[in-house]
């Protein structure tokens, strides 16, 4: 797509009333890059959903979200019900954290989780009792509509709801408006573009009602009246299923709207470039454009929380891959163990090499599947070896150029490659190796091989810790600087005193002088006119 | 349970640098084909003493260099290398000709710089060039004329002349000394009108036509490139507008003293350099915009060489030219990322 059609596809989605511009067969414009990725998915996504049993221990990592990790309000020894608070979000980045099952606490401590690191986090453990027993539930009554919105978000934020797409940012923050933003659309994310995950296929061939009302809802908070649903042309089912949703609610606020299955589409940036033909700014957020995106699992989320005041404790896991005997998509608890849910599929097969949380574009591997499940995990992807990419015959990069042809930022990944291989810190912010969003199409035709996507996650990672050492330096400076003014401060205050007390002390010579001449000069008078009194008396 | 650890993504499907070079060879081979039908064997000869003392050359170097020869050696770059100078030389040219150039444009052009995605100029073009400074007689007077204008060598002539540098028996009436190209700028540097030259007898129909379908299968080997994604339209199509823009202008005005667009087009190493040799990754621009200034760039340094400058084919050094304009192209035309466009 070039930039003339980008320009002519740009909507005014301010001035545009509903269901004019963006008709349902309508093809939006596409955006830069991208890759069109062999996908076997949809079968899986149209088998029944199984829920897993309740695990005999669950274990909740503190930090499920973006932001800073929840506080602990339990304690070990405490019996919990399942869908109670055990954790409280630590400011308005942050998400509350519940039970996922009845049971006891029995540790606060750090556990193996999911992540690419590789490292433990603190954890709240739980053994269940096998009842399973919710606690008292708080949902909205009667009709939220005549609700106050900001009582149903604080409803999505006790309910501790984070994205579910795999950014896991807190829900009710991305809902909260602002004031200088006039919000006008809702975006809902149904383009699940990564070849192997089908988690949001699955729900919304099942769930689109669930779905639909809560974006209803998130169109209440954010008192909005226009919701775009952005579907990837391969997913028919799930189309049909939400088209339905909507007439089934008889909406006129709500559009389907069919996009070209090209990764990464489920990246919400590439979404709405897609639906609208806009691009959201370089450092920016959708939400400056007017645009707020949610995934679709958010969204029926949403609605259950404030329909049935249940907090988020379960999700649908996609456990897929040529390693797993009998693949298929999982409601699983949060805190259920990685390793459970592979038995449920079946176990591996003999040839399992590698074991990807997340898709297979930008996932991660972990070396371990004594982990548990947590708010972001929409796939276990269970590779053999020759599925999986291998780091071997990396080759020089010929700079052929495919890389920089998919780039969705439209970056340069062989120049961002050479000078991240230099260290060339300020070149590679140059080449706005900020705007990378790691979603791997560079890697996935360089003929060479190269890691790209990871030498880009080093560098920013790298820059990142140059920036702080440099801030920390600046600070040292900045100290030092002060510490050398107040000193030289206090040693000119000194010797200003200095000098004062000399000047008082010399004008107090003075004075003394002065005086005494003038009492020389007295007495000489005064013994003069004795003398004369005397010979005058005489 | 233990499972390997590697960073995403995990899956990719690029077609592997051999595969790559190896796909540029298939597509040279019906130009291969079309000029050794016309100029006889002295291109298969060539072709191969350039390959073997580029392996040779190139595993020496590697050894030197303590790289992994046969990780290296198997990307098929070397091949790519010979097989592109060896199509640029003179059918009959002698054996030490092709091992010097070969042997420049491997060691100095290409490993002296860093091997393989390090060399700032086309090591082929690098070693063309230098051949035409050092062997300028060998270079310019070993053309034969081409089947249907001559009387043809047989292998055993050509082995003779390449190893031996013996004339063939049958005299030295098989070699003309000239390519359309070259009797063009001499005859129009002798103040001849294009009609005149054109009635010259090494002008001959079959003689231009003779280049005019090498052109064509070289193109041929180039569309299958672009079909196949082993290059990208921008280059190709920038060195063809380039090198047309220019000759059509000239043409247009006075059609008398300059040749038809359609001649530059079809002769030379016009579709070779388009396809071939501007294409190398590794010397030309990266960005598209910047790939689009690079190819047009050598299109109009071409026509400029061919036309008033002492060698009748400019495409070489206008690649070599234009990589040396590479950095600033580049520097000059990074894409404004997502999200960061002026509208
Ligand atoms: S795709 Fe790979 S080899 Fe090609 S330019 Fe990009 S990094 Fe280099
Ligand atoms: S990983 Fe970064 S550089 Fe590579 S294609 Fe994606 S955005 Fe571009």
């Amino acid at each position: 797509m070039n930039q003339d059609q980008a320009k002519a596809n740009l909507l005014d989605l301010d001035e545009a009333p509903v269901g004019d511009v963006l008709t349902p067969t309508r093809r939006p414009s596409g955006f830069y890059g991208g890759l069109y990725l062999p996908t076997d998915k949809h079968e899986l996504a149209g088998q029944p959903l199984e829920t897993a049993p309740p695990p005999p221990h669950v274990v909740l990592p503190l930090t499920q979200h973006a932001g800073l990790p929840a506080i602990p309000c339990v304690k070990p020894g405490q019996r919990v019900l399942r869908g109670q608070q055990i954790a409280v979000a630590d400011g308005f980045i942050s998400a509350n954290i519940h039970a996922t099952t009845s049971g006891t606490v029995i540790a606060i401590d750090e556990q193996p989780v999911p992540h690419p690191s590789g490292l433990s986090a603190p954890c709240i453990t739980i053994e269940a009792d096998g009842k399973d027993e919710w606690c008292e539930l708080h949902p909205v009554v009667g009709d939220y509509h005549t609700e106050d919105p900001v009582r149903v978000r604080q409803r999505v934020r006790e309910a501790g709801i984070v994205g579910l797409g795999g950014a896991v940012f807190p829900t009710s923050t991305k809902l909260t408006a602002r004031a200088d933003i006039n919000v006008h659309t809702l975006i809902l994310n149904g383009a699940e573009c990564d070849p192997q995950i089908s988690c949001d296929e699955a729900l919304m061939r099942r769930y689109a009602t669930d779905i639909i009302a809560g974006a209803r809802i998130v169109l209440h908070i954010l008192q909005v009246n226009r919701c775009i649903i952005g579907i990837e042309e391969d997913k028919p089912e799930s189309e049909a299923a939400l088209r339905l949703a909507v007439e089934e609610f008889d909406d006129d606020r709500f559009e389907v709207v069919r996009v070209p299955a090209i990764y990464p589409e489920g990246s919400e940036r590439q979404l709405i470039q897609a639906l609208s033909g806009r691009e959201v700014p370089s450092r920016g957020l959708p939400l400056d454009i007017g645009f707020v995106c949610l995934n679709v699992a958010t969204a029926a989320a949403i609605n259950t929380a404030v329909t049935t005041g249940r907090p988020l404790t379960e999700r649908i896991v996609s456990v897929c891959g040529d390693a797993i005997a009998r693949p298929a998509n999982i409601i699983a608890r949060l805190g259920t163990p990685v390793s459970s849910l592979v038995e449920l599929c079946g176990g591996y097969t003999s040839d399992v090499d590698r074991l990807v949380v997340g898709g297979a574009m930008m996932g991660f591997a972990v070396g371990d599947d004594n982990i548990p499940v947590v708010k972001a995990c929409n796939s276990i992807l269970a590779m053999t070896a020759d599925q999986g990419r291998s780091s071997k015959d990396i080759r020089p990069c010929i700079r052929c150029g495919e890389c920089a042809r998919v780039c969705p930022s439209r970056l340069l990944p062989q120049q961002l490659y050479w000078h991240a291989g230099s260290h060339d810190l300020e070149k590679l912010e140059r080449y706005n190796i900020f705007d990378c969003i790691e979603c791997g199409c560079c890697d996935y035709v360089c003929p060479s091989n190269i890691r790209l996507a990871q030498h880009f996650r080093f560098a920013k990672a790298e820059i990142a810790v140059q920036d702080a050492d440099r801030e920390r330096a600046a600070l040292a400076r900045q100290r030092y600087e002060d510490r050398n003014r107040r000193l030289a401060d206090a040693a000119q205050d000194r010797a200003a005193r200095i000098a004062a007390k000399k000047r008082k002390a010399a004008a107090a010579a003075d004075i003394h002088k002065r005086r005494k001449v003038i009492t020389d000069v007295m007495t000489r008078v005064r013994q003069k006119e004795a003398r004369r009194d005397r010979t005058e008396t005489q | 349970m233990k499972f390997q650890v590697e960073p995403a993504p995990h899956i990719i499907s690029a077609r592997p640098v051999p595969q790559v070079m190896r796909e540029v060879l298939y597509a040279l081979i019906p130009a291969v084909v079309v000029y050794t039908w016309y100029f006889g064997a002295g291109l298969i000869v060539n072709v191969a003493i350039a390959c073997a003392v580029a392996l040779a050359s190139e595993a020496a170097i590697l050894r030197l260099r303590r790289r992994d020869v046969r990780l290296y050696l198997s990307d098929y770059s070397a091949v790519v290398t010979a097989a592109l100078l060896a199509f640029a030389l003179p059918s009959l040219t002698p054996w030490y000709v092709t091992v010097t150039g070969t042997l420049f444009a491997i060691v100095f052009a290409k490993h002296l710089y860093g091997g393989l995605g390090f060399n700032p100029f086309n090591p082929a073009m690098a070693g063309y060039v230098l051949l035409l400074i050092a062997f300028p007689t060998e270079m310019a007077d070993l053309w034969i004329a081409p089947r249907g204008a001559g009387d043809g060598l047989s292998v055993g002539q050509t082995l003779a002349a390449i190893f031996a540098s013996t004339p063939p028996a049958a005299g030295w009436d098989a070699i003309t000394s000239a390519t359309p190209l070259d009797q063009v700028q001499s005859d129009l540097s002798r103040a001849m009108t294009m009609s005149e030259i054109n009635a010259n007898p090494t002008m001959h129909g079959s003689i231009v036509g003779a280049w005019l379908w090498i052109n064509l299968a070289v193109a041929a080997g180039g569309i299958y490139m672009l079909a196949r994604g082993i290059i990208r339209w921008h280059i190709p199509l920038a060195v063809i507008a380039g090198l047309a823009l220019m000759a059509t202008l000239f043409y247009l005005a006075d059609a008398d003293r300059n040749p038809s667009p359609l001649f530059h087009l079809t002769t030379g190493a016009t579709m070779l350099g388009a396809f071939f040799i501007a294409t190398d990754p590794v010397s030309a621009a990266t960005s598209l915009r910047g790939r689009l200034i690079y190819g047009f760039g050598i299109g109009v340094i071409a026509y400029i060489i061919r036309t008033w400058a002492a060698y009748p084919d400019g495409i070489a050094f206008a690649v070599l030219i234009m990589n040396v304009a590479v950095p600033a192209i580049d520097y000059f035309t990074i894409p404004k990322p997502y999200g960061a466009r002026d509208d």
